[in-house]
């Protein structure tokens, strides 16, 4: 007998006198409505609370706030389908990760950031969901630079967690980004920056 | 559910592993409590993380409504497992994912490291994982010729100190950070040795010393925290980003995972993400979540398998009144309120699963005749701080009382002789069957006053009441009963109605 024709067949003689379990409740909270500013401030003091950096901007604001996060950048790479108006393609910095033209784990580690924008963001637990579509790159490039600008439009902000699973395409690889890179292994404190980016700009973009 | 019993094998089939203590509890526990710098960390982490996770549960008006829900969601999935793992395979396959079943621990270990030979490689990247901990993967490697690289911060603490971890979550909460500083300035090539014990200065140079081999492994080891039978996805929630090293860089991830972590399906995820970073390290969300279904060309690993493990979680299931233990998402909340854990630390339990829960899953995984594991179900003073915490409302005060039970039960038999507890039960039965037999033995209580000394504590008692006095003193007793002070001091009167009102 296979090892799972085994193990199959031992589950269901385990469960000979299991009774049947009753449905699942799902009283806790599905849906909300807040307004956008307090959406907005919700999840500011949340990603502020996990030590990123957070600006609140109108679309048009939003390229001269990008080319604030990044002036400190000696480089920084983009996945291929980022807006084409958030960026100068003239900028020496930059670099596109596009398929095909992907650039190697080593070139990503000599690189200093990465600009993506996002899918989905949950406000009540500040938590930002990429799922590599093209303006969001495959997951390398949000993980080996030190420093994520993350662009979060206002239209993908919900309250709730159970809001924000219906929007993911569970298929895709999905990042849930909650903060920089943190641990609490040392005595059960909370510090920021270890193998993740340890600097994260969160860009909150209005009318987006 | 179908209730087919096939006929074949027989029940139940326990684990093996790192699940089978050495020694029984109340000699390590003894041990382990004159650790009194160990108690002090111990004490100081659980503590934080208390307040920490009450903080935010408190912050949620449907945590119990959550809790409900989660608890409900693994019954289920109990209740449904050969579907829902037969689903699971269809939808891991269809993306190009590759599935393993395993037995039990060694026929895990060697499925690991044939994949990891097919590789041509001998060195892996590890994230932290419980399963493979329990099948003592890491061992079995080295035994094989294969390096493998713990890349948790906690387990990379562990493996550099030669030690065992101590928690399910934060295995090396046992140490402080001079004690962990101390560990890397001895064991960590190339550390900066002007390092000091902040620990954001640890945790950079842990970052130093691992950066390397995430960029140049070609194969990864992780646990998985959920599957989602009707998508085929896998999830592993973390913290440092070490995880997303490990599941995103390597072409070839072999993750190993117990049968019973399946949700049926995606919007579950709503749920147990709310539970289980709270519960756990006490965040609104943890850092990092990873998610992935098979193969995503262009993105992350393209050689990609899964090994479903059954070790004993089969046998666990068979228990009727145990069965529940298997509902557990490791989130540790339980060892973090246990008083008995946090005097006692996680070694004492002498298994991959310490705390609350690891009294009661080690010997349904084990079986309650295994060697000295039938000492664990008696870890606990039973004050049910661990039902209250768990997030999925798993009642490990009843399952521990039920383990007693069949412990009590399997040792009956096999003595023809009635054991000292036989006796001291009986003895309790006469002594409480009547007041005239309670005064009888209350007129010996001077005697314990003499037995006590001049400290007025008693330090050992005989026979199995030995136990008792291994790791405390107990005072001695009054020279006067209760009943015959009450006796002395209260004349009858009527019972007023006075409450009432
Ligand atoms: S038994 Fe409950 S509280 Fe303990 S680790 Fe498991 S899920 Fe968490």
């Amino acid at each position: 007998m296979s090892a799972k024709e085994e193990i199959l067949s031992r589950i269901t003689a385990a469960l000979h006198d299991a009774p049947n379990p009753g449905p699942v409740p799902r009283d806790y909270r599905t849906t909300s409505d807040m307004a956008e500013a307090e959406l907005i401030e919700l999840l500011v003091d949340r990603l502020e609370d996990y030590k990123a950096h957070v600006d609140v901007v109108d679309a048009p604001g939003l390229p001269a706030t990008i080319v604030e996060r990044l002036k400190d950048a000696t480089s920084y790479v983009i996945p291929h389908g980022i807006d084409e108006r958030w960026f100068d393609a003239a900028d020496t910095r930059l670099r596109i990760d596009a398929p095909g033209a992907v650039l190697s784990v080593s070139e990503l580690d000599e690189t200093s950031a990465v600009l993506t924008s996002s899918a989905v963001s949950v406000a009540e637990s500040g938590t930002i969901v990429l799922d590599g579509t093209a303006n969001q790159g495959r997951r390398a490039i949000s993980l080996v630079p030190d420093h994520h600008v993350c662009v979060v439009p206002v239209s993908s902000i919900v309250r709730l967690l159970p809001e924000a699973l219906p929007r993911m395409d569970i298929t895709r690889p999905l990042t849930w980004i909650s903060g920089p890179s943190a641990t609490s292994d040392i005595e059960l404190e909370r510090v920021e920056g270890v193998h993740g980016p340890r600097q994260l700009d969160v860009i909150i973009v209005k009318g987006l | 559910m179908s209730n087919v019993f096939m006929g074949m094998p027989a029940l139940p089939v326990f684990g093996d592993g790192n699940l089978h203590i050495e020694e029984p509890f109340p000699a390590a526990a003894h041990r382990e409590l004159g650790n009194t710098q160990m108690r002090a960390n111990l004490r100081h982490a659980t503590h934080t993380i208390r307040d920490k996770r009450l903080k935010v549960v408190a912050e949620l008006p449907d945590w119990e409504e959550l809790r409900d829900a989660g608890s409900a969601t693994k019954d289920l999935v109990m209740a449904n497992l050969p579907a829902l793992l037969e689903e699971f395979e269809k939808n891991f396959t269809a993306r190009g994912g590759i599935i393993h079943w395993a037995r039990d621990s060694h026929e895990a270990n060697k499925i690991v490291a044939d994949l990891i030979r097919e590789q041509n490689t001998t060195e892996v990247v590890k994230v932290k994982s419980m399963a493979t901990q329990e099948i003592g993967l890491n061992e079995y490697l080295e035994e094989q010729g294969i390096s493998a690289f713990e890349t948790d911060l906690a387990e990379l603490i562990v493996q550099l100190g030669h030690d065992k971890p101590s928690h399910i979550l934060v295995p090396a909460i046992h140490k402080n950070r001079t004690e962990v500083r101390d560990i890397f300035l001895k064991e960590m090539p190339n550390v900066d040795p002007n390092l000091t014990d902040e620990p954001r200065l640890l945790a950079m140079a842990a970052r130093e010393h691992l950066r390397r081999k995430f960029l140049s492994a070609k194969v990864a080891i992780s646990g998985a925290n959920f599957a989602l039978a009707d998508s085929g996805t896998l999830a592993v929630v973390e913290s440092e980003g070490n995880g997303r090293m490990c599941l995103t860089l390597p072409e070839t991830l072999i993750t190993v995972m117990g049968i019973e972590k399946l949700l049926p399906a995606k919007e579950d995820l709503e749920v147990f993400m709310q539970l289980l970073p709270r519960s756990s390290t006490g965040e609104r969300m943890n850092p990092y979540t990873s998610l992935w279904t098979g193969v995503t060309e262009g993105d992350g690993p393209q050689n990609v398998h899964l090994v479903l493990l059954d070790n004993g979680r089969t046998a666990a299931l068979a228990d009727k009144y145990g069965r529940t233990a298997l509902n557990c998402i490791r989130c540790s909340a339980c060892m973090n309120v246990c008083p008995v854990y946090e005097r006692t630390g996680g070694h004492a339990y002498g298994s991959t699963y310490p705390g609350p829960i690891g009294a009661i899953l080690t010997p349904l995984l084990t079986g309650i005749k295994s060697e000295e594991n039938s000492s664990l179900p008696y870890a606990s003073s039973l004050c049910g701080a661990c039902f209250d915490a768990c997030p999925v409302k798993i009642n490990i005060p009843e399952i521990l009382v039920h383990l007693r039970g069949e412990d009590v039960d399997s040792k009956r038999g096999t003595k023809k002789l009635p054991t000292q507890m036989d006796l001291m039960m009986k003895g309790a039965g006469w002594a409480f069957s009547s007041g005239k037999h309670l005064a009888l033995l209350e007129k010996g209580l001077p005697f314990g006053k003499l037995a006590a000394g001049r400290d007025k504590k008693i330090k050992r008692l005989p026979g199995i009441a030995a136990g008792w006095t291994q790791s405390r003193d107990i005072p001695a007793p009054p020279a006067q009963s209760f009943r015959d002070w009450w006796k002395k001091d209260h004349t009858p009167v009527a019972p007023t109605h006075q409450q009432e009102n």
